[in-house]
């Protein structure tokens, strides 16, 4: 016989006392989407010294719907984007990297959640975002993560995330948006260890319709992992100053 | 909240104390968590007046009383303040610290709330105490190394200007000129402790799990905590190692490999949590030596500071001595 509870996944959600679902725990997509959003095959990688280490791994695409509604002009930029990607991703440069692409970015991230905050820490370049669980508010700026107000809708946490600056992409094929980007997260666990993660993408200038993403949050399960320091800055340091050295590095 | 509403609202809290001081004194004890941590979540901030060492005018003074605190801050206050006053009678350093005025800084209007004269608390003169051989002659290598290779390369930069790490951050965690604010947040498990330099997120088990291995070595360490009663210990080990310090500018101290921090926080009031960090380093300091200073709350959120972004500071510093070096070059001997 089949325990009731097997049946009913949603009695397995792990809950706060006050009955919201606990998403605390270190999760990460199984997914090429920080690649590329769209389907795609494989690709050489952009430096041929890297061989295999640094190909484009093919993967089913994440968007609903499957194509990206750009704007003619913008459509151009993705094409200039994506032929010059590995000097204009800002990810090669160790930047933050915005909103939706932290949740994808292949590390793991930690939801620390309690009665009174929330809190996302992601292990690329110890992006961090604070998601305001009270009364809404307006950004003071713009700036990479943006300003995330989340609230319940029963057990689908909804995060409301404006104030996003122009300077990230959502992946390393070019895909852009303007400081106009407005992005809706949905949060809903679907049983104790998965969580299925949507993202509406709004941005007038950008796109001819909010499109949407998504794709499963899979809780890590190790015995005492964590998340380890990854200052990336310093490992770009020779990438974005190495001309400006005294001596050229040996 | 402004430094002066605050002010305001301290002032009407001691009133309302007074008031109330016939009654007898029930003990303040802070909320819990729903699993019964006591609960330090929140905004915070450690700005302060009170310097790091204890100056030498007010050696054997451990604490200040309540008209010496108001002079000196008074004092520090017209110090800091760059911009208003004559200017006839101000060098061209003064003037040069205009280039970061009032505005920027963020070092409160008071000094801790112990109202000690110095942060250092341990040993009881308020000053670091001695180095060791070894601790003196790696801290002038340092010394020497920075002044004869001011900028070859992004490495001889302090962490901060490379966006690496600021002091606020820590551990232990000290107050900078500016951005002194902190979130911490409770989830089962574990307290993390959020700076908004350089949104550098520290996540602490509080499990009991073992430290990661002696090899892992990170700018923040690897920290563990636990309850002592009321007080949450973190132990901090696993530093990496470079020969800058990890001070800021309150203190150009260095450590190295060896380096233990152990933090104590404990909440003392609905505003206030005493936080104390002592710095083992055997092979730097010939004893351990300990800091105190106070959190205060803060009601704004904390906001994202992206640093290396923006570094547009390193490209100037090392363009600027290659320019340097260039000129010196090309003048006639």
């Amino acid at each position: 016989m089949i325990p009731a509870l097997a049946q009913n996944p949603a009695a397995r959600i792990p809950r706060m006392p006050d009955g919201k679902p606990n998403f605390n725990g270190i999760w990460q997509t199984m997914n090429t989407a920080n690649w590329d959003l769209q389907t795609h095959g494989p690709a050489m990688a952009p430096v041929v010294a890297m061989g295999a280490q640094a190909a484009t791994p093919p993967g089913l695409g994440v968007i609903e719907g499957s194509e990206i509604p750009y704007l003619p002009a913008a459509a151009k930029i993705k094409e200039e984007n994506y032929s010059k990607r590995l000097a204009l991703d800002p990810e090669t440069k160790c930047y933050l990297p915005g909103v939706p692409r932290a949740t994808y970015m292949p590390y793991p991230f930690q939801i620390l959640q309690s009665a009174q905050a929330f809190m996302i820490a992601y292990e690329y370049a110890g992006a961090a975002r604070n998601i305001n669980m009270g009364k809404p508010k307006e950004p003071p700026t713009d700036s990479w993560m943006g300003w995330s107000n989340g609230h319940w809708e029963g057990d689908t946490l909804v995060v409301d995330v404006i104030g996003l600056n122009d300077q990230t992409w959502f992946d390393r094929a070019g895909d852009f948006h303007s400081d106009s980007l407005h992005v809706v997260e949905r949060y809903t666990p679907i049983n104790a260890d998965t969580i299925q993660y949507e993202a509406t993408i709004e941005d007038p200038k950008t796109f001819s319709r909010p499109w949407k993403i998504g794709m499963p949050l899979y809780r890590h399960l190790e015995k005492n992992l964590q998340l380890m320091e990854f200052k990336c800055v310093e490992l770009t340091e020779e990438l974005l100053y190495g001309h400006l050295r005294k001596e050229p590095r040996k | 909240m402004s430094y002066r509403s605050i002010a305001i609202a301290s002032v009407l809290a001691l009133a309302a104390a007074g008031a109330i001081a016939q009654t007898p004194a029930k003990a303040w004890a802070p909320a819990r968590t729903s699993d019964g941590q006591p609960d330090l979540q929140g905004t915070w901030t450690n700005a302060t007046l009170t310097p790091f060492q204890r100056p030498p005018e007010f050696a054997g003074k451990e604490f200040f009383t309540e008209q010496e605190e108001a002079a000196f801050e008074k004092t520090r206050l017209q110090q800091n303040d760059v911009e208003s006053g004559d200017d006839s009678k101000r060098g061209p350093a003064d003037l040069a610290r205009r280039a970061y005025n009032g505005a920027w800084f963020d070092r409160g209007s008071h000094g801790v709330n112990t109202r000690r004269t110095s942060l250092v608390v341990d040993p009881p003169d308020g000053r670091v105490p001695a180095m060791t051989p070894e601790g003196k002659k790696k801290f002038d290598e340092a010394h020497m190394n920075f002044a004869a290779h001011p900028a070859d390369g992004p490495e001889n930069r302090p962490l901060s200007e490379r966006c690496i790490l600021f002091p606020n951050a820590g551990p232990p965690m000290l107050p900078e000129p500016y951005n002194n604010n902190y979130q911490i947040v409770q989830s089962p498990g574990f307290v993390t402790i959020m700076a908004e330099m350089v949104h550098d997120v520290r996540v602490v088990p509080l499990d009991g799990r073992p430290h990661l291995p002696s090899s892992i070595r990170q700018w923040k360490g690897d920290s563990r905590g636990r309850w002592e009663g009321k007080t949450l210990v973190i132990d901090t080990i696993n530093f990496a190692y470079n020969d800058k310090s990890r001070f800021g500018v309150v203190y150009d101290g260095i450590t190295d490999q060896n380096l233990h921090v152990t933090e104590r926080f404990t909440r003392t009031g609905p505003n206030t949590i005493i936080y104390r960090a002592t710095v083992d380093d055997p092979t730097i300091y010939s004893k351990p030596w300990t800091i105190e200073t106070s959190l205060s709350k803060r009601q704004e959120p904390i906001y994202e500071y992206a640093c290396h972004e923006g570094n547009y500071g390193m490209f100037g510093i090392l363009s600027g001595e290659r320019a340097q070096e260039k000129t010196a070059a090309s003048k006639p001997r």
